[in-house]
């Protein structure tokens, strides 16, 4: 049929795995806005949940590095972190392989993307999923900006990839909700783990919400590396979404949060029933 | 200088818990099918967070290692910046440290 639902979220690991660190209030208003996500997930009845990441080297390296990898398997596992580091149990998720082979046939036609028949979840999709289809029952379809190691795609690529993937969607009968995952501003796995650079966030933000595609995608990686920290090179997966979804953006929540090393953001955007874009 | 097999090391060692076993139980067996230099090889043995971190190891990659050896995240953090404060600064990749090393000198 379409796309039916666009998210984004944070997927930080301490979100649940030092969840009892954090300020009460403040990480249960948080919870509060992803179970808001759920529910908002499960009313647009999706037949298969899309989420963009930046995956962190659980299954893609420096020796064979794809800028775009879609997942097309009968199943995924993960997480790949310890478990009860990370405070997810291991688990079995369900894919949906035929659709899968459906999208990846038609973003081909504008953007050259890998296809993996396994792949292992980390942190990066198992924190989104833990809150957005708990039971692991809706089919999910994963898909993998390289966000870790340089040199990585171009901002108007990833734009170019979510429209792309519209267009994919528009295309089946099937119904599909996107969610893009990652953090804004973050410097994970530094001595400055608690660093968050919120001014920048909120300015991020508000170019997402309007849906400003020329603000979206001007930053340089040199100035994104300096104001939003490597963590920040994920901003790729929001731009994805923003451009699959083509409406204006309503953000939910957005809390700079240091135990959990980002500012954490919950927000949706309206599918704009015709996108406009060169291709479409 | 052999970064990328430092990193390669601890990505297996992050997705094949057989692989984890056997450097657990048998570190040589492990470091010896890897290029590493003598440093990278002393990091690994003697388990310095900090001077793996100052090589340049990618940040994702190398937090793995402080659930293999039960470290909370206080402990993991003052590792880096222990690392930084023997070894020098960050000497490769993106996971600089950005803050002063001693914050009464700015």
């Amino acid at each position: 049929m379409s796309l039916v639902f666009a998210g984004i979220a944070s997927h930080g690991p301490a979100i649940t795995g030092r969840a009892e660190l954090a300020d009460p209030a403040l990480r249960d208003a948080f919870y509060a806005q992803y179970h808001r996500l759920r529910a908002a997930l499960e009313a647009a009845r999706p037949d298969a949940l899309v989420v963009i990441t930046g995956e962190h080297f659980a299954n893609f390296f420096m020796n064979n590095m794809p800028a775009y990898a879609m997942g097309m398997a009968d199943y995924y596992q993960g997480p790949i972190e310890d478990e009860a580091w990370l405070r997810i149990r291991k688990t079995r998720i369900p894919g949906h392989p035929e659709l899968s082979l459906r999208l990846i046939k038609s973003i081909m036609q504008s953007v050259d993307l890998a296809y993996c028949q396994e792949w292992n979840f980390d942190h990066g999709i198992m924190v989104p999923l833990h809150f957005l289809t708990p039971e692991y029952r809706l089919p999910v379809i994963p898909v993998n900006i390289n966000c870790q190691g340089p040199p990585l795609t171009p901002l108007h690529r990833s734009w170019a990839f979510g429209e792309a993937l519209r267009r994919a969607c528009d295309a089946v009968p099937e119904r599909i909700a996107v969610v893009g995952c990652g953090g804004i501003s973050h410097w994970p796995c530094t001595p400055d783990a608690e660093k968050i650079n919120a001014v920048w966030d909120r300015e991020f933000l508000a170019r997402w919400v309007r849906n400003d595609r020329a603000a979206l995608t001007s930053y340089t990686d040199e100035e994104t590396y300096r104001d939003g920290g490597q963590g920040g090179f994920e901003i790729r997966s929001f731009i994805a979404v923003a451009a699959a979804a083509g409406g204006r953006g309503e953000l939910w929540y957005y809390q700079p949060m240091p135990i959990f090393s980002i500012g954490c953001t919950v927000a949706v955007m309206n599918i704009e029933p015709a996108l406009t874009g060169e291709a479409a | 200088m052999s970064l990328y097999y430092t990193q390669k090391l601890l990505y297996d060692l992050n997705r094949d818990p057989d692989l984890r076993a056997r450097y657990l139980a048998d570190i040589e067996a492990v470091l010896g099918c890897y290029d590493l230099t003598p440093e990278e090889q002393r990091a690994f043995r003697e388990r310095d967070i900090g001077l793996l971190y100052v090589l340049g190891v990618n940040g994702q990659l190398l937090m793995h290692m402080s659930a293999y050896y039960g470290m909370d995240h206080v402990a993991y953090r003052a590792a880096m910046r222990e690392g930084v404060r023997r070894h020098g600064p960050v000497r490769a990749g993106l996971y600089a440290m950005t803050t002063p090393l001693d914050p009464e000198r700015p």
